[in-house]
């Protein structure tokens, strides 16, 4: 899925993001580079949307450098999001992928084949004619990401991607993405849910009031914290 | 109820001067709906999705417009388009084109106001997505109106209900002149004042007929849409 450009490493220096007086971001510097998913944790309010927004260029820095593989201008025809509650356009669930791949500039002559094998991947194919609003949840979420790989993305950031699913869904997204990052696609996704941080996790990055407090392999993490927030956040304790 | 039934027999055995207004009625309404809708959506989606000084201001008074009297724009078309008027040249005056002019300026502010609504709420709800789609600004407007189109065709009916049901532009401009441009609200309102009931009760049957069809239609058009576009 490797496009000619990546935007791979992806580097956050010292970002800080206000809104209005309020620091959603504080200073924040973290690098995603290729390989197994890096999960953002942490409790509400830690910036961990906002951190994903801004990695997808949808949300400018007040002070500090976004750069996607080494240029701050990238365009961001690499990278895609998928939101904690997608949007799912009005037409038929095959519509709303052949709106992502034709947003994407694919080759007209590839559209139907992309499409089918994008239903397939997210096993919605007996679904295409359905209206996308009339799906289940789960079967949304699934929709959004096919929507989200239709652009080819080297980076794909996924917001919260199984919140209020069912362990069933969950464990189906939980497998695509997996599936995903095998394709080479680099995932980051936020997440509230430890045990799934670390089924999936190749690397841990844990926020907290707009900071991020730690940022190390999963093994690492869950066996060794270094810092006295994610022992606190492992052990179920509040962090206020 | 002796007009009643002569109304009935008008209508029922298609009698010719009923059913010529009645096709002029619709002609006009409906070539001053679509276009108002070629004027109204796209400055509704203009005013939806652009951020300029004095946008509320526009908003305001494309709302006010929606309750134009239509007397007062049939005198502003008539001072335009009369002999002495800065278009009098073009001799439109008391003609079906006229008429349809009026009834344009009339509609579009009520289109353009429900379109401008309706579209906004769409971008709402849209505008994470496209953008992290990168879709351009024409393909926005494009996809909005589109998605929205259900909603939209709502627009359009409540423009063509003000088009068919109003009478004092028309009467101004037009002139109510029989077999020209007389339509079915001049035509009730001048044969009421002569006495002339069944004309006008027939008229009026027909009016509310085909206000009725045109909003079944409407109403199985947003179904059939929600079946499937969701």
């Amino acid at each position: 899925m490797r496009g000619p450009m990546s935007d791979l490493p992806l580097s956050l220096v010292d970002v800080t993001i206000l809104a209005g007086e309020v620091a959603i971001l504080n200073e924040v510097s973290v690098t995603f580079t290729g390989g197994a998913p890096t999960v953002l944790i942490g409790p509400n309010g830690a910036g961990k949307t906002t951190l994903l927004r801004a990695a997808m260029g949808l949300v400018p820095a007040t002070r500090g450098r976004i750069a996607w593989g080494g240029r701050d201008d990238a365009p961001p025809d690499k990278r895609a999001i998928m939101f904690q509650r997608p949007v799912m356009l009005r037409r038929s669930v095959a519509d709303n992928i052949l709106y992502a791949l034709r947003a994407a500039n694919a080759p007209g002559e590839t559209l139907q084949d992309r499409t089918q094998d994008l239903l397939t991947l997210v096993g919605l194919q007996h679904l295409a004619r359905r209206p996308a609003r009339r799906l289940s949840g789960g079967e949304q979420q699934r929709l959004a990401l096919a929507r989200a790989l239709a652009r080819a993305p080297t980076v794909l950031f996924l917001d919260e991607p199984t919140a209020s699913l069912d362990p069933y869904a969950t464990k189906t997204i939980e497998d695509l993405v997996r599936a995903i990052a095998k394709l080479g696609v680099k995932v980051v996704m936020s997440t509230h849910d430890l045990g799934q941080a670390r089924r999936i996790g190749g690397d841990i990055v844990l926020m907290h009031r707009g900071r991020v407090v730690e940022h190390t392999p999963g093994a690492q993490f869950f066996d060794e914290p270094r810092t006295q927030e994610a022992r606190k956040f492992m052990a179920g304790e509040l962090l206020v | 109820m002796p007009a009643a039934t002569s109304a009935l027999h008008l209508v029922l055995t298609g009698d010719p001067a009923l059913y010529t207004i009645v096709r002029l009625s619709l002609l006009v309404s409906l070539s001053a709906v679509l276009l108002a809708a070629g004027i109204g959506v796209p400055l509704g989606a203009l005013l939806a999705l652009t951020r300029f000084r004095g946008r509320t201001g526009a908003i305001v008074l494309l709302n006010a417009l929606m309750g134009l009297p239509p007397v007062v724009v049939g005198l502003v078309v008539f001072m335009f388009l009369s002999r002495s008027g800065p278009l009098g040249s073009w001799g439109l005056l008391f003609t079906p084109p006229a008429m349809v002019i009026a009834q344009t300026i009339l509609v579009t502010p009520i289109i353009a106001a429900l379109s401008r609504q309706t579209i906004e709420d769409l971008w709402v709800e849209y505008r994470d997505e496209l953008t992290a789609m990168s879709i351009g600004p024409v393909r926005r407007v494009t996809t909005l109106i589109w998605d929205a189109r259900i909603s939209l065709l709502t627009a359009l009916l409540a423009g063509f209900g003000r088009a068919a049901a109003e009478v004092g532009a028309i009467m101004i401009v037009g002139g109510n002149i029989e077999g020209f441009t007389r339509t079915m609200t001049t035509a009730i309102a001048l044969e009421t004042s002569k006495g002339d009931l069944p004309l006008a009760i027939g008229l009026g049957v027909v009016l509310m007929i085909i206000v009725l069809l045109i909003n079944a239609l409407a109403w199985g058009a947003r179904r059939a849409g929600e079946r499937i576009a969701g």
